[in-house]
């Protein structure tokens, strides 16, 4: 079972305990919008085998949303973050690094 | 007015822990910026008691605050003293960015009494109960079973547990389950 560290509170919660909120750091485009960035906004996820960057809910716990970076296929968690970011930070960057030399997501490598 | 009334009217069960449904218990939900002096020198004064550290709750007699969240905390008080408390931090708050509400009537408090209570709890939620690790003065938001509560530990032999008032039914079934007498599993040495 997965088990994040929630940033906020502080509590190393288990799944039941979470909601998934999906593929983080979506750049929110609005009306004004060209249709071809709105399209990928609402339709283009990233599907990766591996490294991955997602937004999670301590629902159960102190409500709060939070990023999440983790591994698709073993389901190591490499750390939990702030959600008041655009990216994530560098200590998150470098703890997948040492465990996933070459790794890549989006522009993020 | 109608007189107000508890969910359960104080039912309670005796099994090798002891649940009640507390009755009438006054809680105001209070958020805002725990960085701001104004801010946490309002909630102290109307609760009585200091702004408790991450997960912790604080109580001195039927006065107390427990910590919710970052920008959370509950305050408790004798039901008939709720509303006052409020009015007290509307006005030390006023022009200060906060919220505050009383939610006595929407929220059920139980009390657990007994040395296996440890064991009722971790029977229903995902939390570690050995007592070096949850020790009485912390506080957690968690679920119990399929529903959403707080609770915390006032001494080794007594929880008090906080949940939605419309799932107090459920919430006393199920800690009334857990509690039957046989059910010990002995996990916690008691």
């Amino acid at each position: 079972m997965l088990t994040l560290k929630c940033p906020y509170c502080g509590i190393t919660a288990e799944e039941t305990e979470l909601h998934a909120g999906g593929e983080a750091h979506l750049t929110r485009y609005g009306p004004d919008s060209s249709d071809d960035n709105f399209e990928t906004y609402l339709f283009t996820r990233e599907n990766p085998k591996g490294v991955h960057f997602e937004r999670w809910r301590h629902s159960h716990g102190c409500g709060k949303w939070f990023h999440a970076a983790r591994c698709t296929l073993t389901m190591e968690v490499f750390g939990t973050y702030s959600a008041q970011t655009t990216k994530p930070p560098q200590t998150i960057l470098d703890a997948i690094t040492a465990k996933r030399p070459g790794w890549s997501w989006r522009d993020l490598s | 007015m109608s007189e107000p009334i508890s969910a359960l009217r104080r039912a309670r069960y005796e099994g090798f822990v002891t649940v009640e449904e507390a009755g009438l218990q006054g809680m105001v939900q209070i958020r805002g910026d725990f960085d701001s002096d104004i801010f946490t020198r309002a909630v102290s004064d109307a609760a009585g008691v200091p702004m408790p550290g991450q997960r912790k709750a604080l109580w001195e007699g039927r006065q107390g605050l427990l910590w919710m969240s970052p920008d959370e905390v509950m305050l408790l008080c004798p039901y008939p003293e709720a509303d006052r408390a409020l009015a007290r931090l509307d006005s030390a708050l006023a022009g200060t960015h906060h919220l505050a509400l009383n939610v006595s009537d929407a929220r059920t408090l139980f009390t657990l009494e007994g040395t296996g209570l440890r064991e009722v709890l971790a029977k229903l939620a995902p939390v570690d109960m050995s007592p070096d690790v949850f020790r009485p003065g912390m506080l957690r938001r968690t679920r119990l079973a399929q529903v959403a509560a707080a609770f915390w530990l006032r001494s080794d032999t007594r929880a008090e547990v906080i949940c939605f008032r419309s799932v107090a039914p459920y919430m006393m079934d199920l800690l009334s389950t857990a509690a039957a007498t046989g059910s010990e599993v002995g996990l916690h040495g008691d």
